[in-house]
């Protein structure tokens, strides 16, 4: 049995983190994708925890991160909210300029953009939420329904 | 979902067999003691085999690269050998795999620490 659209309230711990790609690999699965993609699905999604639970909420007991995923006909639609300051996206330095490439951290977004077909992130004061999409069509398992 | 490590000695070389993930949390705290003990017992010719390495995220990027930049700052070489396609072709999109000098051959690899 699987679910067209899933939301959950989740901790700021690190399980989370585990929980979320988990939830976002299975209901990849469920919609048809790839291998692949699912990995890709799984691995933008669990960057996004990464900074909704360290860098959003900065492990806060009080704070929550929401996340929903959602499969349209054609999408893979997942949300994650954070209850931080709000992610300034114009300070993240490029991870591919020669001067970063060594860095230690700073790739999270980046490899977000780079596994997803759509990125949207709106940063506010209370918070960030970033939305992730994946075309279901022109994938290897296009056409393929889960079942109901 | 936990990562494990064994090493093993060859010809002056400390081989790192892992396997599991290389994540936020364990996965990464385990590869940082690992390199960070073998350096300080002075073993600082690192060969990590990532052969049974299927997924590293953000985190084990930053890890990798982590362990690359001490290691060579102590003196030391680390390489990197048998990547999945999974694990290269990450390396590839951030730009990192001509960072690291990576190997798919054990005995090779070996030869090729100075």
């Amino acid at each position: 049995m699987s679910a067209h659209r899933v939301s959950y309230t989740l901790e700021s711990t690190l399980e989370t983190v585990n929980s979320a790609e988990e939830v976002a690999s299975r209901m990849a699965a469920d919609a048809g994708f790839g291998e692949e993609d699912i990995m890709k699905i799984g691995m933008a999604v669990r960057e996004a925890a990464v900074n909704a639970v360290l860098h959003g909420n900065a492990y806060d007991p009080g704070k929550k991160v929401a996340l929903d995923v959602e499969r349209t006909p054609r999408d893979l639609v997942i949300v994650i909210r954070d209850q931080g300051k709000g992610l300034e996206v114009d300070k993240i330095p490029d991870p591919l300029a020669p001067e970063n490439l060594m860095k230690t951290s700073g790739r999270g977004i980046f490899l977000i953009r780079s596994f997803m077909d759509e990125v949207e992130i709106h940063p506010s004061p209370t918070g960030t939420e970033i939305k992730l999409i994946k075309h279901v069509h022109g994938n290897p398992g296009d056409g393929k329904e889960a079942s109901q | 979902m936990t990562m494990k490590t064994s090493t093993r000695q060859v010809d002056g070389v400390t081989i790192v067999d892992l396997s599991g993930r290389i994540t936020l949390g364990e996965g990464s705290v385990i590869l940082r003691d690992t390199v960070k003990d073998l350096l300080s017992k002075g073993n600082k010719k690192i060969l990590l085999n990532l052969g049974d390495v299927n997924y590293i995220d953000s985190s084990g990027i930053g890890e990798l690269v982590s362990a690359f930049t001490t290691t060579k700052n102590q003196g030391g070489e680390l390489k990197l050998l048998n990547l999945t396609k999974k694990v290269h072709d990450l390396l590839q999109i951030t730009k990192l795999y001509t960072v690291f000098d990576v190997k798919d051959d054990e005995a090779a690899a070996v030869k090729a620490f100075s």
